[in-house]
């Protein structure tokens, strides 16, 4: 690992200033904030991050868990996964957020990893990891070296000539089916970002995966109000049954009126290169029957843009059975 | 010169101790303790085993131990950990991780290093009463918590129920995931977890096993709870 400059600022405003001397915000940071660290000084010890200076955010008041003003929730930035996953608010009108928290991780893992952290956590992509090989995201130009390599896990939506990375969080793919949105503060004051902006395309520039600016520190999630009546579930499709990444995973809230879809909100992990919204499947759900035609049905369209590598053909159908899965378990669970 | 680089390389550091030994007089065999001597092996199986390709690809290869005590370390900090309810007073290197502290510079092995990288537990610790991957984290960011380590939990003459039930019921095979199994189930009393053996698996999946000793980590797991 190399050496680094350590700091730890008491607000909010030393700790934008501190960020701003960096000259991104994305992969190569020369500054970067830790918090829980569980993504950070992974990577730091593989050389995939290799940053000068590390600001310490934790003494900042930022973990929090409250009523948002006219509704909703406001999860502090700092708060950490096991204490969103537990809190009475969030299981009672947020379930999928607590069970998607809840999949994801160890306890031990939990109990470090915040709110905000998450938001940015970075791709399992083998070949990111080792510096052995050539990656666009970490170092742009040099190639991908998944897309004829192991790719079994990577993405098949989002995806680019020059990356098929999996964004790898289940916190936000439930984020965005709850149309979550982000409050930075930056050197230009505060601003809200809807999660459905927060996240870029890879593109021709993976190396960027989110909005944020050097300088911007995330202060929190806020969560609009439940919706009345709604019901929810996240279903995890992995390798073993604990302790791993998404194969495919969906986030699904839906509410009924009589025996029509009112309202439903689809999103995806494990197959995206961001957490993936699918405005797709949620058109055809709309007004349609509850049945298992009307699910698969949108099930096809939420993958008809898919784009599979050599090894994961297979998500295609498993991300299709994924959502036909929660959409049932969410209409028939109490 | 011995043809064998480990062989070369144990004479030479059996050659270092050989120096000190006057102080005792204890015949040299006596005084390696089993760290040292394992030390000393890893050290010298890395450099006999490392294909040659390494050697010229890394210049700044990593050490074999990632943080040293760092006395004259360029940018080394000085913090106040508090550990096990005693303050310490160190100056650190930033990188050291609040693992390598505890082992490296604290001299307090308990804590044991498995992958470093938060996948196995091995090095699982309780902060401010929660278990966490104490090779995740950086012991700077640690000032002002309270840090509770195997060796806080009880003692060999003075078991924590935990550990001995973990005795009584044969809950580990070679014993280095042993301490990290430990301090996640003393986290469990403080945690929503249900009652049944499949409750106490999904809340310890964060703790790998090699040997397999599973079975009997859950009962020795239960055990503890019931009596609690």
């Amino acid at each position: 690992m190399d050496t680094f400059q350590f700091s730890r600022p008491t607000t909010v405003d030393q700790a934008v200033q501190l960020g701003a001397a960096s000259s991104t915000a994305q992969q190569s940071a020369e500054v970067r904030f830790v918090a829980g660290g569980t993504t950070l000084i992974d990577l730091m010890k593989l050389s995939v991050e290799r940053p000068k200076q590390i600001v310490d955010i934790n003494v900042l008041p930022l973990d929090q868990i409250q009523p948002a003003p006219g509704g909703g929730l406001i999860i502090g930035a700092l708060a950490r996964n096991s204490d969103v996953a537990h809190n009475p608010t969030v299981q009672r009108d947020y379930p999928v957020l607590s069970q998607a928290l809840l999949s994801g991780a160890s306890p031990q893992l939990r109990n470090m990893a915040t709110t905000g952290g998450n938001l940015l956590q970075r791709t399992r992509c083998v070949y990111f990891r080792d510096t052995a090989h050539a990656c666009n995201k970490r170092e742009p130009g040099t190639g991908c070296s998944a897309i004829d390599g192991h790719n079994r896990t990577l993405a098949i939506l989002g995806t680019s000539k020059d990356c098929i990375a999996t964004n790898p969080s289940d916190q936000n793919v439930a984020l965005t089916a709850l149309e979550a949105t982000i409050q930075v503060q930056g050197t230009k004051g505060k601003r809200n970002i809807p999660i459905h902006d927060f996240y870029l395309l890879p593109g021709s520039t993976p190396n960027r995966e989110t909005v944020l600016e050097p300088g911007d520190v995330i202060l929190s999630v806020t969560l609009p109000p439940p919706v009345a009546g709604a019901k929810s579930h996240y279903l995890k499709l992995r390798d073993r049954a604990a302790y791993e990444f998404a194969l495919a995973s969906a986030a699904v809230v839906l509410k009924l009126n009589g025996k029509r879809i009112e309202y439903a909100r689809i999103a995806l992990g494990g197959v995206g290169t961001r957490p993936w919204r699918s405005l797709e499947a949620e058109q055809a759900l709309k007004g349609s029957s509850v049945d298992a035609a009307s699910f698969r049905r949108a099930a096809d369209e939420a993958l008809k843009g898919a784009r599979p590598a050599s090894e994961n053909g297979f998500k295609v159908e498993l991300a299709k059975r994924c959502i036909v899965r929660a959409l049932t378990l969410s209409t028939t669970m109490a | 010169m011995a043809k064998n680089p480990v062989e070369s390389q144990i004479a030479s550091g059996a050659g270092e101790r050989e120096k000190l030994a006057p102080e005792t007089g204890q015949p040299l065999l006596g005084r390696v303790s089993r760290r040292s001597f394992l030390s000393h092996v890893g050290a010298a199986g890395i450099a006999a085993t490392a294909p040659p390709i390494f050697a010229s690809a890394s210049p700044k290869a990593a050490p074999a131990v990632d943080a040293p005590p760092t006395d004259g370390v360029k940018d080394a900090v000085p913090i106040t950990l508090r550990i096990n309810g005693k303050e310490h007073n160190l100056t650190l290197d930033p990188r050291t991780t609040l693992l390598d502290c505890l082992r490296e510079n604290l001299n307090m092995p308990g804590t044991k290093k498995g992958c470093d990288h938060g996948q196995c537990g091995a090095c699982t610790v309780h902060v401010n009463g929660r278990r966490v991957n104490s090779c995740l984290s950086f012991a700077l960011m640690h000032s002002m918590d309270e840090i509770t380590t195997i060796e806080g939990i009880g003692q060999p003459d003075n078991l924590h129920p935990m550990q001995a039930a973990f005795v009584e019921h044969d809950g580990y095979q070679c014993g280095y995931c042993t301490s990290g199994q430990i301090m996640s189930a003393v986290a469990l009393f403080k945690e929503p977890v249900g009652p049944t053996d499949e409750d106490v698996k999904q809340a310890m999946y964060g703790n790998i096993c090699r040997c397999g000793a599973y079975s009997n980590i859950v009962a020795a797991v239960q055990s503890a709870r019931k009596r609690a």
